[in-house]
């Protein structure tokens, strides 16, 4: 058989991506697990299983070869992302609900990678905020805040255990105690030092988030230094969270938050660098992207500040998933020769 | 004015890519042995094939011409060497499709008797059309690749020309031949430059060398004169520098216009080899009878390059460089990122022959199969023509070919940037051929069927108007013969006749009614027009077959 040029190809490969995008995502999973407990490890296995059995059956009944597609390691890669942004000790059957509806609507239903339109994990996420809300928020407090950290079987038993009462060590995240308390009219600096709600502020952005956030930007530095993820999507997203928060917490500290808070405040790291990123469902052009970034940042902090949640990414990433084509569309380079660049 | 210049300017996208230059480079550039036959292909261009003037049998002399251009875009063949024709007929040659193709086969003889031939002293005593037509005479085709033939390119008609451009980039990994021949023909590079400077009028002389080539730059850079206008420009080396659109964005910072020509924008590109051969033709009067081509690859234990004679087997060089047959598992003409596939090694060196890489066979690697693309959008990041590869790939895919020229196929230079980069494996390029191919294919049944549709129109009026003539002759004939007041009054005193007339006549109004008039057919678009054109003429045509047994 004779093959076209070029007769050279990278030894980049899709599942090369993916591994080097797991790689990158251990330091903030290792930050995760020893300030939460190993309930994250419970679930990322869960979803992992859940999400190759399913792409494993649907490439079965579609009569695809299997063997490539599952090596790819895009489902585990979703199953990992949706697993970190679920509760740590959230009953076993919503990461595996998760990860299914992720695998079999998220993208097999769209005739599998490369053709979905959403990003899985996050759809994944948003339909079990939506089905399932108590479970869903009813995050332990970091281990620093309690007595004792779940160890490994507490937290295996608390999640197949269903009907457990987790009272007692969870609590709610420093950017959901935010909106409660301004809601009730408590100002930020009086939330921060309060006597029940001022043990979840640590330095910067709520103890134990900051520094995972931390451990994820390390991650996501690192495939931006690799090349392996666009750099305008973190870049236009987290600076668009932070000009904004800078705007607004100068005009009113005491309504709004401040721009770390934001930055290193729930899943803000996680999702700049790890899931808006998602190439498959986001923007591709270069002016494309800018826009897509500038998009979650904005929908992001709308929907913290004024929406129905406490953490809006997923949602924001979602919208510009849909706007995405479009954005494309309109943002074509202009071809070399085709006018001054 | 100095003869260099650091200011550059960077071409969008692009490669870093591994150079393996240094396996050929390393020596002379010698002359290949004499081959016992050449077999010359009569096209060797881009353009009409060349007619053969010699025939089986007739003995030639080097430097004869045994082929002469056909129009304007063609270029003429010469005999590399003295010898004998023996067969006018198809071979395989050089080509990505691996058809045959019409070819001179040369006995040779040894002897190496060159026909007379003689040169010019000075060029400045020549005026451009007499040095175009050496240079069209002497069959000069651009060597870089494309093999344009190169006196066009030296008549820039009306326009001026601001800058003469010469293309010693050789961007392409492997490639060795350009740079052996500015390290060992230098003079000649510069006196070709000349030559074409004096042709053209051009104001500026630029040549783009990559700045991986250090010796050839030197080289260059001796030969010039003091005080010459002639500037050495030291480029990044990235692959496609060496595109002619690259390369002159990199010296000039001018684009050239996506569907123009570089001289649009007042500038002419020749490669460094073209230029040589021009000194050649002019100032010796010799013909292009031969070039340099880099033998490489792991394939061949002894790479280098050679000074081969047009119409040389290649399976010949490759002994003559040591390689086994049985040890190569993949040859190409060209470089690894634009070169084809040659399937038969008994293919003849032609003009354009600039590399052959051959691969070992324990090299060999089994393409990765094409995944799905994930959108990463890698390949967009580096075209060189700023191109949304991905998309076009998508539309090439779904057979969308209008779509596929949204997004500018014919802008793609197919540098096989995208296909490299690609994370899915993807043979982005293979599909882009594809699409302009078909493209070509539609535009051509276009004009065929246009074509055809004419002859159709044009005969079915030829009918019609047969058909009237002979009406009239009829009703001359009819005329002649009726006797006096023999008309109407029959018709009107037999009921049964008026029944019938009326009959009749209801029927060809109900005909002409049924004529029904298309609505909505303003705005209508080229090919909905060409549409209905054809419906309607096929429509006219059973018409008529109805109504011909019974007139
Ligand atoms: S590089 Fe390949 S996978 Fe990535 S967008 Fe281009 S075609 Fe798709
Ligand atoms: S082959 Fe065409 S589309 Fe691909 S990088 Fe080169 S110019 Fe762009």
């Amino acid at each position: 058989m004779t093959t076209s040029s070029p007769h050279l190809s990278t030894p980049n490969s899709v599942s090369r991506l993916m591994l080097h995008v797991g790689y990158a995502l251990i330091p903030g999973i290792a930050t995760y697990a020893w300030l939460f407990g190993a309930g994250v490890l419970v679930h990322i296995l869960l979803a992992s299983v859940t999400a190759m059995t399913a792409e494993a059956l649907v490439l079965m009944l579609r009569r695809r070869p299997m063997a490539s597609t599952l090596a790819d390691g895009s489902a585990i890669l979703s199953a990992v992302l949706l697993a970190l942004a679920i509760p740590p000790l959230a009953p076993w059957w919503i990461t595996v609900l998760g990860a299914g509806f992720a695998i079999l609507f998220g993208k097999q239903l769209y005739g599998g990678i490369g053709y979905n339109p959403f990003n899985p994990a996050m759809l994944g996420y948003a339909m079990l905020l939506i089905s399932f809300p108590l479970e869903m928020t009813r995050w332990p407090a970091a281990h620093s805040l309690l007595t004792q950290a779940p160890s490994l079987s507490d937290s295996v038993s608390l999640i197949f255990a269903s009907g457990v009462s987790m009272d007692a060590i969870s609590a709610a995240t420093p950017l959901d105690t935010l909106k409660t308390q301004l809601a009730l009219g408590v100002g930020i600096d009086a939330t921060r030092t309060g006597a029940e709600t001022g043990k979840l502020f640590g330095q910067i952005a709520g103890v134990g988030w900051e520094a995972i956030n931390i451990a994820f930007l390390l991650g996501g530095l690192y495939l931006l230094l690799t090349r392996r993820i666009a750099w305008q999507i973190p870049l236009a997203m987290l600076g668009s969270l932070a000009l904004l928060a800078t705007l607004f917490h100068l005009l009113d500290p005491q309504q709004y938050a401040s721009p770390l808070l934001h930055l290193f405040g729930g899943a803000a790291m996680l999702g700049a660098f790890f899931i808006a990123t998602d190439p498959v469902s986001a923007c591709t052009t270069p002016r494309g992207r800018i826009l897509f970034g500038i998009g979650i940042g904005v929908i992001t902090y709308a929907i913290r500040n004024w929406g129905g949640y406490p953490d809006g990414i997923a949602f924001a990433v979602l919208l510009m998933n849909m706007t995405a084509p479009t954005i494309d569309y309109f943002t074509q380079p202009r071809v070399f020769g085709g006018g001054k660049p | 004015m100095s003869h260099e210049t650091t200011k550059t300017w960077a071409f969008p996208g692009g490669l870093h890519l591994d150079d393996h230059k240094s396996i050929s480079n390393t020596h002379h550039v010698t002359r290949a042995e004499l081959p016992r036959q050449l077999v010359l292909p009569l096209s060797q261009h881009i353009g009409n094939a060349a007619i053969a003037c010699v025939a089986v049998g007739d003995p030639v002399l080097k430097g004869q011409r045994i082929a002469k251009g056909d129009g304007y875009v063609s270029a003429p063949v010469h005999a590399p060497t003295s010898g004998t024709v023996t067969a006018i007929d198809e071979q395989p040659v050089p080509h990505p499709s691996g058809l045959h193709a019409p070819c001179i086969t040369i006995r040779v003889d040894g002897k190496e008797e060159w026909i007379e031939h003689s040169g010019c002293e000075d060029y400045r005593t020549l005026d451009a059309s007499e040095l175009r037509n050496k240079i069209r005479e002497a069959g000069i085709v651009g060597l870089g690749g494309a093999g344009f033939p190169s006196y066009i390119k030296l008549n820039p008609g009306t326009s001026a020309v601001e800058t003469l451009v010469l293309n010693g980039a050789e961007c392409e990994p492997y490639i060795t031949c350009d740079d052996m021949l500015m390290r060992e023909r230098a003079g000649e590079i510069i006196q070709g430059m000349r030559i074409m400077q004096h042709a053209l009028q051009a104001r500026h002389c630029l040549i783009g060398i990559e700045d991986n080539k250090i010796e050839a730059f030197a080289a260059l850079r001796e030969a010039l004169a003091e005080n010459d206008d002639i500037q050495l420009v030291r480029i990044p080396t990235r692959y496609p520098a060496g595109g002619e659109k690259q390369l002159i964005y990199t010296l000039t910072g001018k684009q050239v216009p996506s569907h123009g020509l570089p001289l649009d924008i007042g500038v002419v590109c020749h490669n460094v080899g073209t230029a040589a051969a021009i000194y050649r033709a002019i100032v010796h009067g010799e013909p292009l009878l031969s070039r340099i081509i880099t033998l490489t690859g792991s394939g061949i234990p002894q790479p280098r390059n050679l000074d081969v004679l047009f119409g040389t087997a290649m399976c010949e060089l490759l002994e003559q460089v040591h390689a086994k047959a049985g040890d190569i598992g993949k040859l190409i003409m060209g470089g690894p990122m634009m070169g084809f596939e040659i399937t038969d090694s008994h293919a003849p060196v032609i003009k354009t022959s600039n590399c052959l890489l051959a691969e070992h066979r324990r090299d060999l690697v089994q393409p990765p199969a094409a995944m799905p693309c994930i959108r990463c959008g890698d390949c967009a990041t580096v075209c060189p023509a700023l191109l949304l590869p991905q998309q076009l790939f998508w539309y090439a895919q779904a057979r969308e070919f209008d779509r596929v020229q949204d997004y500018h196929l014919f802008d793609c230079i197919e540098c096989g940037c995208c296909s490299y980069v690609c994370p899915s494996h993807i043979p982005l390029v293979q599909y882009y051929r594809f699409a302009k191919t078909e493209i070509w294919q539609q535009e051509r049944d276009k004009q065929k069927s246009d074509a055809a549709r004419q002859r159709h129109e044009f005969r079915l009026e030829r009918l019609e108007r047969e058909k009237q003539e002979k009406k009239q002759r009829h009703a001359r004939k009819a005329e002649a013969l009726k006797p006096a007041g023999a008309d109407k009054g029959d018709i009107k005193n037999d009921p049964k006749k008026a029944a019938i007339m009326a009959a009749l006549e209801r029927a060809q109004q109900k005909k002409q009614q049924s004529h029904i008039q298309p609505k909505n057919v303003d705005h209508l678009t080229e090919a909905q027009q060409r549409e209905i054109d054809e419906v309607n003429a096929r429509r006219a045509a059973a018409h008529k077959q109805d109504q011909e047994p019974s007139s």
